[in-house]
C-alpha cells in the first residue's frame, strides 16, 4: 500500500553535476516496471492477450455457424486436419465451439467481475467509512445473505427471470458482490485511520470527497488484485453453473455446457472433455498469473 | 469468551428469520406455482386455484411468513412437503447428513493433501519438490470440480469399475465424490500452508531456534509449523462451510441424496417448506461453523486469547 500512497521520487544525475532532475514517475509505469521482471506473470499476459486477440478475431478463423450447425455425418470426430479440435456429438467443430464459447464465457466474467465490484465496492465503502449503525445494518444482512448457499439465489433468479446472458450476469453479481463489501470494508477501516484522511477533513472535504479522491484510489491496488482473481473464479463458476443446466441455454457454445454435453460420451469421445478443460484452465490460470503478478507488483510487501 | 459465544449463537435467530424472509421473498417474486407443478399445465385453473389454497401457498406474503415462524417456533413443526406430503424434517434430516459427512470427508481429504505438501513445498523452496507440487495446485485452481469428479467417474468406474458411480450404498461410495470436492480446497490449502510457512520460517523466533542449535525437525515442526498453522486454520474452515453449500455439484453428479440436490430438485415445484428447511439447516451449519473456526483460532493463538482476557474478563 505504501508504495502505491507515494509516487516515487528518484534523482537522476544529469551530466551536469550542479543540477539535478528530480524525475516523477508515474504509478502505472512503476507497477509495470516491477511486473515485467515477474516471469510468471509475463507468461500470464502474453497468453491471456493470445486467448483476447483469438476471441476478438474469431470471425476470421471460423465461422459462428460452425459452432452451431452440426454435420449428422461426422459424429464424435477426434481431432483431425479438418477439424483441430474435433467434432461433437451433433456433429459440430469443436475448436469453433470453444472459439465461440470463450467469448459467452470471459464476457460473462469480465461483466459479473465489474458489475459485482461496483456494488460490493460502494456498499463496503459506505459500510465502513460511516461505521456505526449504518456499518452494523449492512454487515448484518450481508452476514445473513452470505449464509444462505450462492447456488440456491442463482438459481431462483434464473427460473425466475430465464436462463440468457443478462440474468446470468445478474445471478453472478450476487454470488460475488459479497466479497467486494469485506474486502473495501477492511481497506476502508484502515486508511480512515491515515493522517491525509484527517488532514482532509480538517479541511473540510466533504464525505463523498474523502471517500473518492482520498481513500478508495488507495485502496485500488487491493480492489485489483481481487478483482483479476475473481475473473478467474467466474469463470469456474459459471461453467459449473452451466453444468447443473443453470447457464447460457443449450445451443449456445459455451465451455461448461460444452463438458455437460461431453459426460455422455466420455467413453467414445474423450476429446469433447478434453479441449473445454484446457480452455478453462488455460484462462483461469492465465488470469490468476496476472493477479499474482499485480499484487506482486502493486504490493511488494504481500510478496510470498 | 462465554459472552461472546453466546451473542455469536444468538444472531442466529436473526439470520434464521432472514433466510425465510428472503426466500418467502425470492419465491413469491418468481413465477409459478405448486399445484401447477403437480397437477400439471393440462388441470383447469379452478382445481389449481383450490390445491394451492390447501397448500397454505396462495396466502398473502406476510402472513405467510409469520404464520410459519410461529409454526415453527410454536410447534417446532416445519410442515408437510407439497410435492410428496411427508413430514419436511424427515426428508431433509437424512439427506442433510450425507451432505454434511461428504463435506466433512471433503474437508479431511484436502487437509491431509495440502497440508503436509503445503509445509513440504515450503520447506524445499526453489527445489524440484516445490516446482512440481506448486505447479500442479496452480493448475488444479483453475479446473473446476466438476470436471475431476467426471474424470475420477471414468477413471473408476469406467474404466476400473473399482466403485459405485452413483448413490449412497456404502463407505465405498462416499470416496470419489469426497475426493472429487476436496481437490479444489487441497490445492488452496497448499497455496495458504506454504505461504503462511515461509513467512514464519523467515522470522526471528525461527532463526533463534536454529542458533541455539535445535535440530531442523524441532525448527520446523514445533517453531515453524505451529506459528504457521493459524490461517491454514481459517482456510480449512471457510472450506467446510464452502463443501456444505457447493457440495450440490458433487451430489448432482454422483447422484449422491444430499441435502444441496434436493433443495435443487425442488425448486422447480416451488416445495417451499422443503426448500426453506434445507436453506436454514445449511445457513445454521455455516454460521455455527464459522464461530468454530474463530474460537479455535482464539483457543491456539495466545495473543487473541490474552485480547478476550483483558477486555471481557
Amino acid at each position: 500500500m505504501i508504495y502505491l500512497m507515494k509516487n516515487t521520487v528518484q534523482p537522476q544525475v544529469s551530466q551536469t553535476p550542479e543540477k539535478i532532475v528530480f524525475k516523477k514517475q508515474s504509478q502505472a509505469k512503476e507497477v509495470w516496471r516491477m511486473y515485467k521482471k515477474n516471469k510468471g506473470a509475463m507468461i500470464g499476459l502474453v497468453l491471456f492477450s493470445f486467448i483476447l486477440v483469438m476471441l476478438a478475431g474469431a470471425d476470421f478463423i471460423v465461422p459462428y455457424s460452425a459452432a452451431t450447425k452440426g454435420v449428422f455425418s461426422q459424429i464424435n470426430q477426434p481431432p483431425s486436419a479438418e477439424h483441430i479440435f474435433g467434432t461433437d456429438s451433433y456433429g459440430r467443430d469443436v475448436f469453433a465451439r470453444v472459439l465461440y464459447g470463450g467469448r459467452t464465457s470471459l464476457l460473462i466474467a469480465l461483466l459479473a467481475t465489474m458489475s459485482s465490484c461496483l456494488i460490493g465496492s460502494t456498499l463496503g465503502a459506505i459500510s465502513g467509512y460511516f461505521g456505526g449503525r449504518v456499518d452494523s445494518i449492512i454487515m448484518r444482512s450481508l452476514d445473513i445473505f452470505m449464509s444462505i448457499p450462492d447456488i440456491l439465489f442463482t438459481m431462483a433468479v434464473v427460473f425466475a427471470l430465464g436462463a440468457n446472458f443478462q440474468n446470468l450476469l445478474i445471478a453472478l453479481t450476487l454470488a460475488y458482490f459479497t466479497n467486494y463489501v469485506r474486502l473495501v470494508r477492511s481497506q476502508v477501516l484502515t486508511l480512515s485511520e491515515q493522517d491525509y484522511v484527517e488532514a482532509a477533513k480538517a479541511g473540510g472535504a466533504g464525505s463523498t470527497r474523502i471517500i473518492l479522491s482520498h481513500i478508495l484510489p488507495n485502496a485500488m491496488g487491493v480492489i485489483i488484485v481481487n478483482t483479476t482473481l475473481n475473473v478467474a473464479k467466474i469463470i469456474l463458476y459459471e461453467s459449473t453453473l452451466s453444468f447443473l443446466g443453470l447457464g447460457m441455454p443449450p445451443p449456445t457454445p459455451e465451455w461448461g455446457l460444452m463438458l455437460a454435453e461431453a459426460r455422455e460420451f466420455m467413453r467414445a469421445a474423450p476429446h469433447l472433455l478434453f479441449f473445454p478443460t484446457l480452455a478453462i484452465v488455460v484462462s483461469a490460470s492465465s488470469i490468476n498469473l496476472i493477479g499474482d503478478g499485480l499484487r506482486d507488483a502493486l504490493d511488494p510487501q504481500l510478496k510470498s | 469468551m462465554y459472552r461472546y459465544v453466546i451473542n455469536r449463537l444468538l444472531f442466529l435467530i436473526p439470520t434464521v428469520l432472514g433466510v425465510v424472509f428472503i426466500i418467502f421473498l425470492v419465491m413469491s417474486m418468481t413465477p409459478g406455482d405448486p399445484a401447477r407443478a403437480l397437477l400439471g399445465d393440462a388441470a383447469p385453473q379452478a382445481q389449481i386455484d383450490e390445491l394451492n389454497r390447501q397448500l397454505g401457498y396462495d396466502l398473502p406474503f406476510f402472513e405467510k411468513y409469520v404464520r410459519y415462524i410461529y409454526q415453527v417456533v410454536v410447534h417446532q413443526d416445519f410442515g408437510v412437503s407439497y410435492f410428496t406430503k411427508q413430514s419436511v424434517f424427515e426428508e431433509v434430516w437424512p439427506r442433510y447428513k450425507v451432505t454434511v459427512s461428504l463435506a466433512f470427508m471433503g474437508v479431511v481429504l484436502s487437509s491431509l493433501i495440502g497440508i503436509p505438501f503445503g509445509i513440504y513445498t515450503a520447506v524445499r523452496q526453489y527445489s524440484l519438490w516445490d516446482t512440481i507440487p506448486s505447479l500442479i495446485a496452480f493448475f488444479t485452481a483453475a479446473i473446476p470440480s466438476f470436471v475431476f469428479g467426471m474424470l475420477l467417474l471414468y477413471l473408476f468406474s469406467l474404466k476400473l469399475n473399482w466403485f459405485p458411480s452413483y448413490g449412497i450404498e456404502s463407505w465405498k461410495s462416499y470416496i470419489m465424490p469426497a475426493l472429487a470436492v476436496s481437490i479444489p480446497p487441497a490445492a488452496m490449502n497448499l497455496r495458504f500452508t506454504k505461504s503462511s510457512m515461509l513467512e514464519s520460517i523467515r522470522q526471528d523466533y525461527v532463526r533463534t531456534a536454529r542458533a541455539k542449535g535445535a535440530s531442523e525437525t524441532t525448527v520446523i515442526w514445533k517453531h515453524a509449523l505451529k506459528n504457521a498453522l493459524l490461517p491454514v486454520v481459517t482456510n480449512v474452515g471457510m472450506s467446510l462451510g464452502n463443501l456444505i453449500c457447493g457440495a450440490v455439484v458433487a451430489e448432482k453428479l454422483f447422484s449422491i441424496p444430499g441435502i444441496g440436490s434436493l433443495i435443487v430438485d425442488r425448486i422447480t415445484y416451488k416445495d417451499e417448506p422443503v426448500i426453506i428447511a434445507g436453506t436454514i439447516l445449511i445457513s445454521v451449519c455455516f454460521t455455527v461453523v464459522m464461530l468454530v473456526v474463530d474460537l479455535i483460532y482464539a483457543y491456539i493463538d495466545p495473543r487473541i486469547r490474552a485480547k478476550y482476557a483483558r477486555t471481557r474478563g
